[in-house]
């Protein structure tokens, strides 16, 4: 515990440089992530009006099963957790990122 | 000919099915396309549902890929509740287990923090402690303070770039770098938004959260990382309104 | 059978919108023409956050209708009992002027399939939907309104036509009715019948509520129209012009404009709130 005697002092110079607080919570503000908001609504309308759509075979039959090559994940280079091994968390055996 | 409600949805959700018989058009003629409708419906809102609860799986795997991943999913684990805002719980472990998939390691537990901010936005409200609450505790008893947290305040460890990943994809952030990082989702009013934890941050958090003491947690947090800083990691915490009350145990 | 007045009262005799959140401040600056809104049930489920807060704030401001859309009143099980305890939750604390589901079922074997099913028209269906209706309206400690479905395809075993099968319902049960006069117009041209006949057969007594609504076309295998139930479109004309003759067998009720998907600006959702307007205009002058 001692070893933290020097930390806590801190504390109220951070809490000072909180002095700006956000006011109270508002319905009317505007979301910032309309798309956490629209996930899971429920809804009574029909879908599209087309007949086909969730009938096409999409169904997952085995190797016939292809990714087709699209999506940012191309783009992200994670060159040494590519191999496709999943990677345990062990937190200490990994650099670790430092937030500016 | 009854059509039990059986029939209907094993028809629904198997289009290799044949159609229920007893279904039919104005003259009587075999339903066919009409009844494609229903399977349509189902299968175009779950699918919407979940690419709507899981944009950055969509970006990351790109639309056409997620459409069909969505239709294997939805098939296999149609939703157990009415509630659609909890549609997809299953939907990580999917990811993980599905083989033409495993290339992109990291798939699961950006599916989580996905669910975990769809959570947080529906997460009961609470009133946050401002900082002058913090100065009001003498300096000497800070050691034995604890703290409740927002209901909205989830956390995550992860072995990847978690939050650089969601970032890249949602924010236009930089492209990750191989690094592990570890998030907490904190709703300073009503957006969720996850910030990539500081070293030993997790470890911090997760002790707080536990009911441990300042002293205690800060103690945990600097065995597991000493670059733990606790300035930075209550910083974090007050900003984002996840403390809902303090109490300096004796 | 639950004892309540018929038909339903409480909601004014003017036009309401399907409330989205993204009409949120527009609602709040100037509702122009609208009455009163609609919500789905299930959307208000949570444990907190912006949905119940919006909603909150706007019970203050209008009358609300709540729509359930998951209830699975037609289904061959027993009715949900967690949902039918959030559906009490919900109804407590918001106390809404009105609480309407649908004649469908959409959750079976311990699947939810999140579309509106449809089923036979027979004694059995009859029995059971009673059944659940009793529950319901005994669990939440009052009225519901009954939605009458759109229809894509007929079952061979049905026996009652669907009025018949709403008015007993609405006898039965003593719950009111909710006329989707949308519905009406795409089951009868997909079942090639008279929509007017069947307002004519239907039971405008127990009518609470209208809902109108916009609706795809598509064909059936044999080029035959296939009319969806989108609520992504404009009310067509014939819809309208079914919606004067509803009204003027029925007198003024209050009117819904569902645009749930392709969601409009507020200015194209209130202007079909317009319409709905000049409508009741035409029956209360």
């Amino acid at each position: 515990m001692t070893q933290f005697s020097k930390t806590l002092p801190l504390l109220s110079a951070v809490a000072a440089a909180l002095a700006l607080q956000v006011g109270p919570a508002e319905a009317a503000k505007k979301e910032k992530c309309y798309g956490v908001a629209k996930a899971g609504e429920n809804g009574c309308a029909a879908g599209p009006g087309t007949t086909c759509a969730g009938t096409s075979t999409l169904d997952y039959q085995g190797n016939a099963w292809t990714l087709v090559e699209a999506g940012s994940c191309l783009d992200i280079a994670l060159p040494d957790m590519a191999d496709g091994a999943p990677r345990t968390p062990s937190l200490e055996a990994l650099p670790r990122d430092l937030p500016s | 000919m009854t059509v039990t409600q059986t029939t209907f949805r094993s028809a629904i959700l198997d289009s290799q099915q044949d159609r229920p018989i007893g279904l039919s058009d104005a003259k009587g003629q075999p339903a066919g396309r009409r009844f494609d409708v229903y399977r349509n419906n189902v299968a175009i809102s779950l699918t919407e549902a979940l690419a709507t609860g899981f944009p950055t799986i969509a970006k990351l795997i790109g639309h056409e890929n997620f459409n069909a991943v969505a239709a294997i999913f939805l098939r296999q684990s149609p939703p157990a509740s009415p509630l659609m805002m909890h549609y997809g719980a299953g939907f990580p472990e999917f990811l993980r287990d599905f083989e033409p998939l495993a290339h992109l390691g990291y798939l699961g537990d950006v599916a989580d923090l996905e669910l975990a901010l769809r959570q947080s936005y529906h997460a009961a409200d609470a009133t946050p402690i401002t900082p002058d609450a913090l100065e009001t505790v003498p300096p000497e008893q800070l050691g034995e303070v604890t703290f409740s947290f927002a209901p909205a305040v989830l956390v995550q460890q992860s072995p990847w770039p978690l939050h650089a990943i969601w970032s890249f994809n949602m924010q236009d952030g930089p492209k990750p770098e191989a690094v592990a990082q570890d998030v907490v989702i904190m709703r300073p009013e009503f957006d969720p938004e996850p910030h990539a934890l500081p070293p030993g941050g997790y470890t911090c958090l997760k002790s707080l959260m536990s009911g441990d003491t300042l002293g205690i947690a800060a103690a945990k947090a600097t065995e597991a990382d000493n670059a733990f800083d606790l300035g930075a990691a209550l910083t974090l915490l007050l900003s984002g309104n996840a403390l809902t009350s303090i109490t300096i145990s004796t | 059978m639950y004892d309540a007045p018929q038909p339903p009262k409480g909601l004014p005799n003017l036009p309401g919108v399907g409330y989205k959140p993204q009409h949120y401040n527009d609602l709040l600056a100037n509702s122009g023409t609208v009455g009163w809104l609609e919500v789905h049930a299930e959307n208000y489920m949570g444990d907190g956050g912006r949905p119940i807060a919006q909603l909150r704030e706007l019970t203050k401001r209008f009358p609300i209708s709540v729509h359930g859309v998951g209830l699975s009143i037609g289904g061959e099980g027993h009715l949900d009992s967690e949902h039918l305890a959030r559906l009490k939750h919900l109804v407590d604390w918001l106390n809404p002027t009105v609480f309407s589901e649908h004649l469908a079922w959409s959750t079976h074997d311990g699947a939810f399939l999140n579309d509106l099913l449809p089923l036979p028209y027979t004694d059995d269906t009859l029995t059971r939907v009673c059944d659940h209706i009793d529950q319901l309206q005994t669990t939440i400690g009052r009225q519901m309104m009954l939605e009458n479905p759109s229809s894509y395809l007929a079952f061979d075993e049905s026996t009652l036509s669907e009025p018949d099968f709403l008015r007993e319902v609405a006898k039965r049960t003593g719950c009111g009715l909710l006329l989707d006069v949308n519905n009406v117009f795409v089951s009868a041209t997909n079942l090639n019948y008279d929509p007017k006949q069947y307002i004519a057969d239907y039971p405008l007594e127990h009518v609470g509520e209208i809902h109108l609504g916009g609706h795809d076309e598509d064909e059936d295998d044999h080029g035959k129209p296939l009319l969806i139930d989108s609520h992504g479109a404009p009310v067509v004309d014939p819809v309208w012009a079914l919606l004067d003759h509803t009204l003027s067998l029925s007198g003024p009720r209050p009117i819904l404009i569902e645009w749930d998907t392709d969601v409009p600006e507020w200015p194209i959702l209130h202007a079909e709130a317009e319409r709905a307007d000049i409508a009741l205009s035409k029956v209360t002058a």
